[in-house]
């Protein structure tokens, strides 16, 4: 649990984040956490919630705004994911995301670099963050490294990323080989990823089989997941309806597909948007060593 | 059967036979991927250790363990005699099966004896013993060393560090995990 001076450092985080998105036009919406649907993604257990789930993401309503005509939106909402609890893992976090229209995965890596700097900056001045906060160790002046996931499996893997896919270790090696090695001493984008591994991203053009999502490392840990969305509503109904395939076939629930997402998007051009885990990254920028120290209450203060 | 979302530290399981306990457990998932869940295990019986990594389909027995609250009644020729506090049935462990407990186990200790397919593995003796001094020399006057611990013996042949006023016959109170002082007792 927070003291009380934890809680008023959370508080100015989360301010300091609103007011660097709308310092840039970006318009704050809030949106349903219980929904009738959810994204099926294989990998994410959505919390069942009377009859409804809780979401894993906003994502799905953040892009019918979009389609809606909003150019730049953001929102810091509550997402929950069944059966992650760890070091770096809550059922219940905290998370950011924003979108761009009109701009791709490129932008958002800025993104990260301008909103990042612009935390650190504002809390060394404040002096709220103490000693061992504000990124200790981490240089942010830009642009940070970057780095294609096919170069990392190069630096780092004992196996190639051909045969990491091919023998569904990809996971394996990337959290046990790649990941560590991330974002020491200053972040880095990991980036180009395979294109089954971004079931919402968009296909590279002159590039088939690879995904324009990165994801930002700071000291091994992964805190921001972005990519080009992919607008083709046609190609997306295709990859929702293998990922269902797959939630089916193990039979422990069901999953929909989200029509009116599906039709919305169908009205949407271009655009880009990520996610990034708050309590993580206010972990991280206050020097704290588990996700638990970061919130206001763990799920062990609860009981 | 446990699934692998019901590992976690202290967890005891089955592989290839033989009893796990889970020592140290990490939740990992990347972005977009499946959850991965490393486990440091100890072989209950050889305490030989193993990494491994699961996935969520993953499935584990559950150990075939039977814990039963057992009396120490005598040591003879390193046969270390125990009685069932139910069913008074009798059996004795080897000096081996003690380990280091040995230091702290005196005659009528409650145990908790840990089974494994029918026979003994482990012995958990209570966390807090009262032993008696049976040896402490006196402190030092004048010792300038900055020490403010003298080491003493213990009824059972153990030796620890305790504070100066301890004397010949006192009893005192160990913590059995670290074999560290605790009090000085009355009784």
């Amino acid at each position: 649990m927070l003291d009380l001076g934890g809680l008023e450092r959370r508080a100015e985080f989360f301010r300091l984040i609103r007011q660097f998105f709308t310092q840039r036009g970006f318009l704050e919406v809030d949106t349903p956490l219980r929904q009738p649907l959810y994204i099926p993604e294989s990998t994410i257990e959505p919390i069942p919630a009377d009859g409804q789930y809780l979401q894993s993401s906003p994502e799905i309503c953040m892009k019918r705004v979009l389609a809606a005509g909003a150019t730049r939106i953001f929102q810091i909402c509550r997402c929950f994911r069944k059966g992650e609890r760890g070091r770096y893992h809550l059922e219940e976090f905290q998370m950011l995301e924003w979108y761009h229209r009109g701009e791709d995965y490129r932008q958002l890596m800025v993104d990260c670099e301008e909103l990042i700097g612009f935390l650190a900056e504002r809390l060394t001045v404040s002096g709220l963050a103490g000693g061992g906060g504000v990124f200790a160790g981490v240089a942010l002046h830009p642009p940070w490294p970057r780095l294609t996931v096919a170069e990392a499996f190069a630096e780092y893997s004992p196996v190639s990323l051909q045969r990491a896919l091919a023998e569904e270790l990809f996971d394996e090696v990337l959290v046990e080989h790649v990941e560590p090695r991330l974002g020491r001493g200053a972040p880095l984008f990991l980036y180009d990823y395979p294109l089954q591994l971004a079931s919402l991203a968009r296909e590279q053009a002159g590039k088939p089989g690879v995904a324009e999502r990165f994801e930002l490392y700071i000291n091994g840990i992964e805190l921001v997941n972005g990519f080009s969305e992919l607008t083709d509503a046609l190609e997306q109904r295709r990859r929702l309806t293998a990922e269902i395939a797959t939630i089916s076939s193990r039979g422990a629930r069901q999953a929909a597909m989200p029509e009116r997402f599906l039709a919305d998007l169908a009205r949407l051009d271009s655009a880009a948007g990520a996610a990034l885990g708050v309590d993580r990254l206010f972990m991280l920028a206050m020097g704290y060593s588990t996700l638990s120290e970061a919130v206001s209450f763990s799920p062990a203060d609860l009981v | 059967m446990y699934s692998a979302s019901d590992l976690r530290k202290g967890l005891k399981v089955q592989i290839d036979g033989n009893p796990y306990i889970v020592i140290d457990f990490e939740f990992s998932k990347p972005g977009k991927g499946q959850a991965l869940y490393r486990c440091k295990m100890r072989n209950m019986i050889s305490g030989n250790q193993l990494v491994n990594t699961y996935r969520s389909n993953d499935k584990f027995e559950k150990a075939d363990l039977e814990e039963r609250k057992m009396q120490f009644l005598y040591n003879q020729d390193d046969e270390f005699h125990f009685m069932d506090t139910d069913n008074y049935e009798q059996l004795f462990l080897s000096r081996e099966q003690i380990g280091d407990n040995i230091n702290f186990l005196v005659d009528n200790m409650e145990v908790e004896v840990l089974f494994y397919d029918g026979k003994a593995i482990d012995v958990t003796i209570p966390t807090f013993v009262n032993l008696e001094v049976t040896r402490a020399d006196p402190w030092a006057k004048g010792d300038t060393s900055g020490n403010d611990t003298k080491p003493v013996t213990v009824q059972t042949g153990y030796v620890l560090q305790v504070p100066p006023f301890v004397v010949e016959g006192d009893k005192i109170q160990i913590d059995t995990r670290t074999g560290q002082y605790v009090t000085r007792v009355k009784e």
